[in-house]
């Protein structure tokens, strides 16, 4: 009777313990994640280092403020992103943050959203707290949009009308052909995947998602997956970041 | 759903979908004598699209073939590993040893003529979420009608074609 208690709990235990994508990767992809001179989402990182340190319109970089390699950044504090907003009264991403530092303080253009500069950007200080464990808040005023992002999370949606969840919860480390269905935890984005070949952002990666389940889908930086972005972030709470991680 | 300009949703997106629990409930109270009658074809009809063709279930199946094509089981096979079309091999282990690595999230399709009748295999790929609400299998042949922020290219049409669901309902119920 114990016994099967014991077993009971630890099985759920099991269902709700956050994965990382790492541990459905192959020997191969994981030692080319590991090796910082064959993972090519580095390239980016250092691409992103060269943005962090150019001045922009009025003559400020990032660094200017932050140190020259980031090291004023708090990686705690890189970690608890998408955070709730108190000017805006809403959720932010990192990248989100990102965007509004470079409009105000440096006074530069709008960025596209998951564009090529703002990804570079992102994987750089998210690379700064690799190893830090992934803390979002999801009580207090952020809670409504937690809420939002799990609904989203959970409903049926194109023509194959499915939800992420019926793969990412239901499905888990169960085989779609001759591939291994994921957590779909966020601790390794931006991520370089092996099937398109470049680093992509959370926000990218939703929209391949949902064009594979013939949905119609959103513009990166849409308030639909800042929210999304947040909830499931906040699933892999206590997950390592690997940014930037190698994925399939 | 017809009016949007492109497949990107706007602001309006997720006040659109209804979450699961309400769906499954739903589903629930429609499931034993649901019938689609009432959205008959002729609904989801244009002029380079086939007619939707009505199906009503009966104990779990649906007996009568859809829109009165005859399945032709050589060609099911074909569909069932073409990935664009059925794919079941995508979730189902299939006895056709040329596909490689099938999928493990549905059961096997082994000896599945001899479990299911013919209508019961019909039903399940016309529309499995008559049998379990909660299923990730898609539906289909359900109507287009029922499906929530498709992409304009998909949008008011079922997955597969009548003809497409009766050639892989004549394959399935040869693998006894």
């Amino acid at each position: 009777m114990l016994a099967t208690t014991a077993l009971v709990s630890l099985s759920w235990v099991h269902a709700i313990e956050p994965k990382s994508g790492y541990q459905w990767l192959s020997e191969e992809a994981r030692e080319m994640q590991d090796d910082e001179f064959a993972n090519p989402g580095y390239l980016v990182v250092d691409t992103g280092r060269d943005y962090f340190k150019k001045a922009g319109d009025n003559g400020k970089s990032c660094a200017s403020c932050h140190g020259n390699d980031g090291e004023e950044l708090n990686a705690k504090s890189i970690a608890m992103f998408p955070k709730f907003d108190e000017q805006a009264q809403r959720p932010i991403t990192l990248q989100g943050r990102i965007h509004a530092c470079s409009r105000e303080h440096l006074g530069n253009a709008p960025m596209k959203y998951d564009g090529k500069k703002a990804i570079a950007l992102e994987t750089f200080v998210r690379n700064l707290a690799k190893g830090e464990r992934v803390n979002v808040n999801t009580v207090g005023p952020i809670a409504p949009f937690v809420r939002k992002g799990k609904a989203y999370f959970e409903t049926r949606r194109g023509q194959m009308d499915m939800a992420c969840a019926h793969c990412h919860v239901y499905y888990v480390g169960v085989r779609l052909r001759a591939q291994i269905l994921s957590k779909g935890q966020l601790n390794g984005f931006p991520t370089f995947r092996l099937a398109n070949q470049r680093v992509n952002g959370t926000h990218s990666r939703f929209r391949q998602c949902e064009n594979l389940l013939r949905s119609r889908y959103g513009k990166a930086g849409a308030d639909e997956y800042v929210n999304l972005e947040l909830y499931m972030m906040s699933r892999g709470n206590g997950l390592k970041i690997e940014t930037p991680a190698v994925r399939y | 759903m017809t009016g949007q300009p492109d497949q990107e949703w706007g602001a309006e997106c997720t006040s659109r979908g209804a979450s699961l629990g309400p769906a499954i409930l739903a589903l629930f109270l429609l499931s034993p004598s649901f019938s689609t009658r009432a959205l008959a074809a002729g609904d989801s009809v244009s002029a380079d699209m086939e007619p939707y063709y009505e199906w009503t279930v009966k104990n779990l199946a649906i007996t009568t073939p859809i829109g009165g094509r005859r399945g032709n089981a050589a060609r099911g096979r074909l569909l069932s590993t073409e990935r664009k079309k059925g794919n079941c091999i995508a979730c189902h282990a299939l006895p056709i040893p040329e596909a490689e690595f099938p999928g493990e999230i549905g059961p096997p399709l082994m000896g599945v003529g001899k479990r299911l009748s013919e209508g019961e295999i019909r039903l399940r790929i016309v529309d499995a979420k008559q049998v379990n609400p909660a299923t990730i299998m898609p539906g289909y042949y359900r109507n287009p009608k029922y499906l929530k922020n498709v992409k304009k290219k998909f949008r008011g049409k079922t997955l597969l074609t009548a003809q497409e669901i009766e050639d892989l309902v004549a394959y399935l119920v040869t693998l006894k």
